[in-house]
């Protein structure tokens, strides 16, 4: 009649609706978990939204004899559309058009022109190509019959540089998640055991593993929802997250990220005894990791100590692990790595909260 | 099949430390089927701890112990279903409604849901049936917490104060409620502070004490045992404290509103004031369940 580990299926059935119906029907909870999130995605998406600038920055590297023709012949004209940097390190110059500082590097090598600009923003990089192969046909048609014509070669920078929404977008639903997940099982956990909902439950036919598995549903059930929300949300036009191929890997990660931090939730209700340390516990545990994992601040603009102590954050795994499926381009094994980080530590944390577990107050 | 009627409940020596701190020292008594039992104590007397090993919620350190024929520890599915546990008035699920918490309790069981709406009707919250638990109030909080005990029609029900912080008129019609759960046969085993409570609820109250039970028996048989005398009063103004010193009595008061007169023998006492006309606003009061509880445990405050 019962199963050794899940009981009866009817059981579950119910207790999944109870957590359901009741998550569902507390408002401070559907506003933390989704309204909150939501409005800094909306706010941060909207702040950071790469307006694609009046003027477009080149970093002319070398001497670019073309280039200085071009700005002497119409200084006025050229100088509404660009402004000019010059430099020697073309390796830094590159990495300034990663990171979307600069937009795009010119170089000349004989009679060609050597253009290198980031896709990030495509309107930039339109106003690049089509600025500069005018130049060269101006320099073509004052030369005249005179020469061979000049040559223009454009190529983009080794592209990972990242829209604001994309890192914004995984970023803040990371913390989204994380936050749902750790302050849902902590304080499910100290709640129940105050009231003595869960010494009651213990008292019924019930298996523990239907309990856990009814509230780790509804975690998952909820993060998934967050999932949904921030993507319709942030692939609208206005904010522009552009999906890659695939993305759905972010659907493992999200998961097993849920997983994760409510394997953090459940430590930190082990150990609380009142739903206030709980919070306040949950608190310190997920708000400075916010900053440090990457989910408020992007590491790709981040200090080096900052990533150094970023590989210290579970955060960061399930940040950089969505944005590399679905902001970089990077194929669905690239999650892989985190996937497996996340639910190490949900394995290593669940056993450590059941070392720690209390049915009772006292 | 059953070769003998087993007890309810039959608790031999049981024992339980929480490091230096005897909980439980060694306490024996036995439960019948169909009974309604007491554990009275103070706090920190060992009642709550021997509950708990009883329903299964902790190990003993030492002693037998049977409910319904089984052990119930480690936790015994088998048993489970058997007994039903009051608990607090708030071991709830979060903002369902008394219909929904009752139901959800129900499944767990196997229970359906039409029973669930019976037992809801039996303890009179059909009309409350929408109203969230956290919006219920104490006495109806304190029913539907005795209905989720038992949706599932439990043989042995365990019950907590269920009476703690109710109005009068509450308490009543939540003793008319135990009284009845237990008159259908179930056996009823409950802990409280109220003397009245259970002088008026229980076939047989254990006094517990210091992890120890003091007494044990049927609340009238120990109210007889105590050598308490009996407590005479009537209206101030008719008769002198001199007068009321029939043969047999003790002290003598007269606080201005009643007059008191303690004695062993109450009769000749009685007969002497009827003899007089002096009975206006006459009370007889014998030693309660209260006397017994306090003669035992002492009368000192303890925080």
């Amino acid at each position: 009649m019962t199963g050794p580990l899940l009981g009866r299926p009817l059981a579950l059935r119910s207790l999944s609706r109870a957590m359901f119906v009741g998550f569902v029907r507390d408002r401070a909870a559907l506003v933390f978990s989704i309204l909150i999130p939501v409005l800094f995605l909306v706010l941060f998406g909207s702040i950071y939204k790469s307006t694609s600038a009046a003027k477009i920055s080149v970093i002319e590297v070398g001497r670019v004899a073309l280039l200085d023709q071009a700005q002497a012949a119409a200084p006025a004209q050229l100088g509404r559309i660009m402004t000019v940097a010059h430099s020697t390190d073309l390796a830094a110059s590159l990495d300034a058009v990663r990171k979307g500082t600069d937009d795009a590097v010119v170089q000349q090598r004989g009679r060609t022109l050597v253009v290198r600009y980031s896709i990030a923003d495509q309107t930039t990089a339109g106003i690049v190509q089509a600025v500069f192969s005018s130049i060269v046909q101006q320099a073509d048609a004052a030369a005249a019959g005179r020469t061979d014509g000049y040559q223009l070669a454009t190529s983009q920078v080794e592209d990972k540089s990242l829209q604001p929404i994309q890192y914004i977008a995984p970023g803040l639903l990371g913390w989204a998640i994380a936050s749902g997940g750790a302050f849902g099982a902590a304080i499910t956990l100290v709640g129940w055991r105050q009231t003595k909902l869960l010494r009651r439950l213990r008292l019924a036919p019930v298996s523990v593993g239907s309990v856990v598995l009814a509230r780790v549903g509804l975690s998952l059930v909820l993060a998934l929802v967050q999932l949904a929300v921030f993507l319709a949300i942030a692939t609208l036009p206005y904010f522009g997250l552009r999906l890659s191929a695939d993305w759905w890997m972010a659907i493992p990660v999200v998961l097993c990220g849920t997983l994760a931090f409510m394997s953090i939730g459940l430590l930190v209700g082990s150990v609380s005894t009142s739903q206030q340390a709980a919070t306040a516990i949950a608190n310190v545990i997920i708000l400075p990791m916010a900053f440090l994992g990457g989910a408020f601040v992007p590491l790709d603009f981040a200090p080096a100590w900052l990533r150094d102590v970023s590989y210290a954050m579970p955060l960061r795994y399930l940040v950089t692990g969505m944005q590399n499926v679905m902001a970089r381009g990077e194929g669905a094994a690239s999650a892989l790595p985190a996937i497996g980080i996340l639910l190490g530590l949900a394995a290593v944390l669940t056993l450590v909260s059941v070392r720690a577990f209390r049915w009772d107050a006292v | 099949m059953v070769t003998t009627m087993p007890t309810a409940i039959s608790v031999r020596g049981l024992r339980k430390s929480y490091g230096p701190v005897v909980a439980v020292g060694g306490v024996s008594f036995d439960v019948e089927l169909g009974e309604f039992f007491g554990i009275l104590g103070p706090n920190g007397a060992g009642k709550t701890t021997t509950l708990e090993i009883v329903e299964g919620l902790r190990a003993a350190d030492d002693g037998e112990l049977s409910v319904l024929g089984l052990a119930p520890w480690p936790r015994n599915p088998e048993l489970l279903p058997r007994i039903g546990v009051q608990l607090q008035a708030s071991s709830f699920f979060e903002r369902l409604t008394a219909r929904e918490q009752i139901r959800t309790f129900a499944s767990l069981y196997g229970v359906p849901a039409r029973r669930a709406d019976q037992m809801l009707e039996t303890v009179g919250l059909t009309d409350s049936g929408a109203v969230r638990a956290e919006k219920l109030s104490g006495g109806q909080a304190q029913r539907l917490s005795i209905a989720c005990a038992l949706v599932h029609d439990p043989e042995l029900v365990f019950m907590d104060e269920p009476t703690g912080a109710l109005d009068p008129q509450a308490r009543r019609n939540l003793w008319d409620l135990l009284r009845q759960i237990n008159a259908d046969g179930r056996t009823v085993v409950l802990t409280t502070h109220h003397m009245d409570e259970a002088e008026t609820l229980c076939d047989r109250v254990a006094i517990m004490d210091h992890g120890e039970i003091l007494k044990l028996g049927a609340p009238a048989a120990l109210v007889r045992d105590i050598d308490s005398p009996v407590r005479i009063s009537i209206e101030s103004g008719q008769l002198t404290a001199a007068d009321a010193r029939f043969p047999g009595v003790g002290d003598v008061a007269d606080d201005g509103v009643s007059l008191t007169i303690a004695t062993r023998e109450p009769a000749p006492v009685l007969a002497g004031l009827a003899g007089r006309r002096a009975l206006a606003g006459l009370r007889v009061q014998g030693a309660t369940l209260e006397d017994v509880f306090l003669d035992l445990t002492g009368r000192e405050y303890r925080a």
